[in-house]
């Protein structure tokens, strides 16, 4: 395998000296899903947003070879990381259009833009439906649809999603993940953090739990599926399976 | 009280209403976009006013050699912000933009002054003298500091407020100046005498609201600037500069507040210290708007208008006291109403 597109090692995460988390060693190849589960607490958020370098964090974090200590929110947007965060973040009394729009604006000056626009709409239909309508007016559903779309309108390389399930019906999370999916075979690779871990390791490629801000497990879906402790434990597979 | 003096002051009230609105979009353009409650607005009234003042007079005014000062300071500041990612075009630009300005300003007031220039010449001389100080006193003081909480960025803002009264005092002196109105003409309508001057300032100030309507509802960067207020983090994940933000919402309010300014010295006499006052008004009337609706901080400036122009005439000593009464019941009304909605800007 070549080097990997995004990779994190030994990465801490503190907030007023509280480690969030601690001592990760992370690789997302390119092409690939890599999903983090772990239960609420685990750590998995503040990971995403330390990559993102939302909130600051030790350790190394290198994306397609280059070094990303010094780099601001900003300048990994240019270098092709995106994240579409677990609030959402959409500018909510703005209509669903300009939410796109800006999400192309570190390509303002370049072409592309319209063909950019068709893309998410026929990647999500309700979005072009809904084109006129402001952000705030959505329902859940159509609000996650709309971060990401705000997000894959910029170009990235790398999607990072957390918990793009969160209070989601069923039926609209396996849209939602489908879509997820459908982006891997289209050449973007995803980071993507979840709660609903059956859902999220059937379309994945390689998986890590996260306990404790730290990595207790980590392999390819199989692997995890099989390991009836860790299951137990962090998956609630148990608990969601018809018995 | 008589159908024509009623008439006279509810003109007035509406005429120095516009201006107060004008101060209240300025105000609120800045807040939302940047945190910053911003104190010194009041400044650059006087210094619109008085810069103008100076050019009608031949002399050449100390904001020049403020505005060339502060473009230095804004170019180094610039270069010190990029300083991990230098390229020569980076470098070229953070002087250029700094210093072009800079150079403009000096350019046309030498210009003014040496072959004497048409009133409406001045004005753009004094605007072009005046407006840069706002995007270059961001970048020397504001960006440094841009993950303060609100209350430290409103102590800077008080302190840069009182350092430049100070040079206002240094530059213009204690006295007051008026400048020459662009329209002396009065209007006759029915009993009611408008002065032409009154007429141009609540044009000017319809076609800035009209153009501001324009540029935020209309041009990718007044949506971005509009992305930054509703929701900060949204802007940076899709990698909005926050710089470009400020840079914007500085230039747009600090030309409104010397052009205000510019429109009222017309009208009465200002002094170094008199922009603060009618900054004032116009932050009271931003505060019924919640510093964040624009519709009701023009509303909110036209009522503190009226109030004031009523309040001069039957209880002129307590013109200014009735005028800031009116924050009182609006806050209550508003920590009752919506507690919510003046902390906005603080997660």
């Amino acid at each position: 395998m070549s080097a990997p597109l995004l990779a994190a090692a030994a990465l801490h995460v503190a907030y007023d000296g509280i480690l969030a988390v601690q001592e990760v060693h992370l690789a997302v190849p390119a092409g690939r899903i890599v999903t983090i589960l772990g239960p609420n607490g685990a750590g998995k958020s503040s990971l995403l947003n330390a990559l993102m370098g939302v909130v600051p964090c030790a350790g190394c974090v290198t994306f397609a070879g280059h070094d990303l200590a010094a780099e601001g929110v900003e300048a990994r947007v240019a270098m092709g990381l995106s994240l579409v965060p677990e609030k959402r973040e959409l500018f909510s009394s703005m209509s669903v259009e300009d939410n796109l729009r800006l999400g192309r604006f570190r390509l303002r000056r370049g072409a592309g833009g319209e063909a950019a626009l068709k893309k998410i709409f026929a990647m999500f239909p309700r979005l072009e439906e809904r084109r006129h309508q402001q952000a705030g007016t959505l329902s859940g559903g159509e609000r996650q649809m709309l971060a990401m779309g705000r997000a894959l309108m910029g170009e990235p390389r790398l999607l990072m999603l957390d918990e793009p399930s969160l209070g989601l019906a069923p039926l609209v999370v396996r849209d939602i993940l489908e879509a997820v999916a459908r982006l891997r075979d289209a050449g973007v690779s995803i980071l993507l953090v979840e709660q609903n871990a059956r859902a999220a390791l059937r379309i994945a490629d390689y998986g890590y739990v996260l306990e404790g801000g730290r990595v207790v497990m980590e392999g390819p879906p199989a692997t995890l599926q099989a390991d009836g402790r860790i299951i137990e434990s962090y998956l609630g597979f148990r608990a969601a399976e018809p018995a | 009280m008589d159908l024509s003096i009623l008439l006279v002051l509810v003109q007035d009230g509406i005429v120095n209403g516009a201006i107060y609105g004008l101060l209240a979009l300025a105000l609120v353009i800045v807040f939302t976009v940047t945190r910053i409650i911003w104190v010194p607005i009041g400044e650059f009234v006087s210094f619109g006013a008085l810069t103008l003042a100076m050019l009608e007079a031949g002399q050449m005014p100390g904001t020049v050699a403020l505005t060339a000062l502060l473009g230095l300071g804004a170019a180094a500041a610039r270069l010190w912000a990029a300083r991990a990612r230098l390229t020569p075009a980076g470098v070229a630009r953070c002087l250029l933009t700094a210093l072009l300005p800079a150079g403009l300003a000096a350019l046309l007031a030498w210009a003014c002054l040496a072959w004497g220039a048409p009133q409406p010449l001045r004005i753009l001389a004094a605007l072009a003298i005046v407006t840069p100080m706002a995007p270059f006193l961001y970048d020397t003081l504001y960006r440094p500091m841009a993950g303060a909480s609100v209350l430290v960025l409103l102590i800077a803002s008080v302190a840069l407020h009182l350092a430049l009264q100070g040079l206002g005092l240094i530059f213009f002196g204690a006295e007051g100046s008026r400048t020459e109105s662009l329209a002396d003409s009065l209007l006759e309508i029915g009993p009611l005498l408008v002065t032409g001057q009154s007429l141009i300032i609540l044009a000017v100030t319809l076609v800035l609201i009209a153009a501001l309507a324009l540029f935020f509802g209309h041009t990718l960067l007044g949506k971005a600037l509009r992305a930054t207020a509703v929701n900060r983090l949204g802007a940076r994940l899709v990698a909005i500069p926050p710089a470009l933000c400020g840079h914007v919402a500085f230039t747009l309010a600090g030309g409104i507040a010397a052009l205000g300014g510019i429109l009222i010295s017309a009208t009465t006499t200002l002094y170094y210290d008199t922009g603060f006052l009618i900054a004032l008004k116009g932050f009271v009337a931003a505060v019924i708007g919640g510093l964040a609706s624009y519709p009701l901080a023009a509303l909110g400036a036209l009522l503190i208008g009226l109030v004031e122009s009523f309040a001069a005439f039957n209880a002129s000593a307590f013109k200014e006291v009735l005028v800031f009464m009116i924050i009182i019941p609006v806050l209550l009304w508003r920590s009752w109403r919506m507690p919510a909605a003046l902390d906005e800007g603080e997660e």
